[in-house]
């Protein structure tokens, strides 16, 4: 075993041999095409210009420091950003081709195709059953047997085994990891197609991290996940294509964040096309 | 630049002993004391005061004989009326007060924007509204409710009033709690695909329940206590009759105990106290259901 890096461009903890390298290409398959999107609060532009692609049943990370408007640009693709009294979007996101701000879209509808994960698990505060049979009650599904439908979603986030015997005691006394498993079944519950994670695991610790991102390999056979997370290793670990974003002070000294590049993971982090990128995944910037 | 060096060269100590006691200190925490003691001896002797007094009218009497100004039979009079008044007055006030109050609350926290004129000039105007004098809305009450309405000096018309008077401070208490329900609850039933309304609805206002109730309970009480509006609202003294309607002639124990006390014989007196401790066993009461209620249902997000 060499202590040499064959690919100097790699952070230390990223085995390049180990990045996804089983995606299809940019462009393939879009579920959420963002074309020009700017994201503005009041008259600021917190994130300007990102165009990419989503493709169907792949996890895309979004990576970059902190104030570079990932995570702005991931509310956006639910119209959550919607809740933010002043937030407004320039440009389109179009959703199976369809402008998700046409003003004939109602974000509710939007909400309920495209689910959210947030950094904090943020369990209602009841059962477990409950939690998980709320989301199906309030969109008026047409559920046979709700009890089935729990099951299955808790079996999907992995935590059937956990909770099988405690369905209608409070949620809030299942750990931090527990909790975001919990939600993560809740979004499942719905049956969106494309389920946005908010850095699901910074709350967590490396162990339930661990669990998360096993799910997260499970769940992207039958969905469309979007990740934002502040670990490089995490996106490295569990993407197929990463969109590094960053963000640069104007002249007026306001930051602006903008999507320096969007390839596949592998790409990204043994051979980024930008030396913004390159900088950034070695650490030389943050 | 010079460097300052903090590290202590062996062999040395360091003094950590108990320095002299600090003045101040122990100055401070007396003065903080004796006004608690102040405060509690008042209290603790106004109640003493009020039992020993009314302590031989403690009894069945109190609630089963209805008043009477009649001197000769004084040793026989209670405060029935006054009882069912009071009861009469308080659900009404529930009634009346709970569903406008917890509703304009949402309003105001869940739905108003906050940026726009008109909702920072209700704000401030309920904020203005809880500290005007209770005998304002008495007389707002008998201009507006009692004559220019016609509902007349009936119960309906002194439940009105003091529904209106605790209106604000059950509207403050739900936005409270409705503001203390984190909104990473909202945030999640948004993401599930629920509208507003099941947000609110369904998540929002069970989380803020244990707080609106706290609220509403220690608001009745603060009306149950009212005295004055309802002098100008038709609470008479001595009514010989439970409410029966809500038009019907009625008394409540603040207002009947208010006229006891103008009697000058001793038995009315005596009255007076144990319908004073009455009340106070009532509004004590009350107030435990609020503070069990409180830890009961709190929660930890």
């Amino acid at each position: 075993m060499t202590m040499t890096n064959p690919h100097p461009a790699v952070p230390i903890g990223i085995n390049p041999d180990t990045l996804r390298t089983d995606g299809p290409p940019i462009g393939s398959h879009p579920v959420l095409e963002l074309d020009e999107v700017t994201a503005f609060y009041g008259d600021y532009a917190a994130v300007r210009d990102v165009s990419m692609t989503i493709a169907a049943k792949q996890i895309t990370a979004m990576i970059g420091p902190s104030g570079c408007g990932k995570s702005t640009v991931l509310r956006s693709l639910n119209r959550m950003n919607d809740l933010i009294p002043g937030a407004r979007i320039a440009g389109r996101i179009a959703y199976h081709g369809q402008d998700l701000y046409s003003r004939d879209v109602d974000p509710i509808e939007v909400r309920r195709h495209i689910g959210m994960v947030f950094q904090k698990p943020n369990p209602f505060p009841k059962s477990i059953y409950d939690n998980i049979a709320y989301g199906p009650r309030v969109t008026g599904m047409k559920v046979d047997d709700m009890d089935a439908l729990v099951h299955d979603a808790l079996v999907s986030a992995a935590l059937w085994e956990e909770v099988k015997d405690k369905l209608r005691t409070s949620a809030l006394a299942l750990s931090g990891g527990q909790q975001q498993r919990l939600c993560i079944a809740r979004t499942i519950a719905v049956r969106p197609e494309v389920i946005l994670m908010d850095e699901p695991c910074s709350a967590l610790d490396p162990i339930a991290t661990g669990k998360i991102e096993d799910l997260m390999f499970e769940l992207a056979g039958d969905y469309t996940i979007v990740i934002v997370t502040h670990n490089m290793q995490q996106a490295a670990r569990v993407s197929h294509r990463t969109a590094f974003f960053t963000a640069d002070v104007d002249a007026d000294g306001v930051r602006h964040g903008r999507l320096v590049e969007y390839d596949q993971t592998n790409k990204i982090f043994v051979n980024p096309s930008q030396k913004r990128t390159e900088d950034y995944i070695t650490g030389r910037f943050g | 630049m010079t460097t300052v060096n903090t590290v202590i060269p062996a062999g040395k100590t360091v003094s950590l002993a108990r320095r002299r006691r600090r003045p101040g200190e122990v100055a401070f925490k007396l003065a903080l004391q004796l006004c608690l003691v102040i405060a509690l001896a008042f209290l603790v002797g106004l109640i003493s005061y009020a039992v020993f007094k009314g302590w031989n009218r403690l009894d069945a009497r109190l609630w089963n004989n209805m008043p009477t100004g009649i001197v000769s039979r004084a040793d026989r009079a209670g405060v029935q009326s006054a009882i069912f008044g009071t009861l009469w007055v308080m659900a009404l006030v529930a009634l009346i007060c709970l569903p406008i109050g917890i509703l304009s609350a949402i309003y105001l926290e869940e739905y108003a924007d906050n940026t726009r004129w008109y909702n920072r000039i209700l704000e401030l105007n309920i904020q203005n509204l809880a500290g005007v004098p209770s005998i304002i809305f008495g007389i707002l009450g008998l201009g507006m409710i009692a004559r220019v309405i016609g509902l007349g000096f009936g119960v309906i018309t002194g439940a009105i009033v003091l529904a209106l008077l605790v209106l604000p401070t059950v509207i403050i208490a739900s936005r409270e709690a409705l503001r203390a329900v984190p909104g990473s609850i909202r945030q999640a039933s948004y993401a599930l695909g629920a509208t507003k309304w099941q947000t609110t609805w369904r998540q929002v206002l069970p989380a803020a329940t244990p707080g609106i109730a706290t609220g509403a309970i220690l608001s009745l009480s603060r009306a149950i206590g009212e005295a004055a509006p309802l002098i100008l609202l038709g609470a008479v003294t001595y009514i010989r009759f439970n409410p029966d309607g809500l038009t019907s002639r009625y008394t409540t124990l603040p207002i009947q105990i208010y006229n006891l006390l103008k009697e000058p014989q001793a038995e009315f007196q005596e009255l007076a106290a144990a319908a004073i401790v009455l009340l106070l066993v009532i509004l004590l009461a009350m107030n435990s259901i609020a503070i069990i209620v409180r830890n009961r249902f709190h929660k930890k997000w």
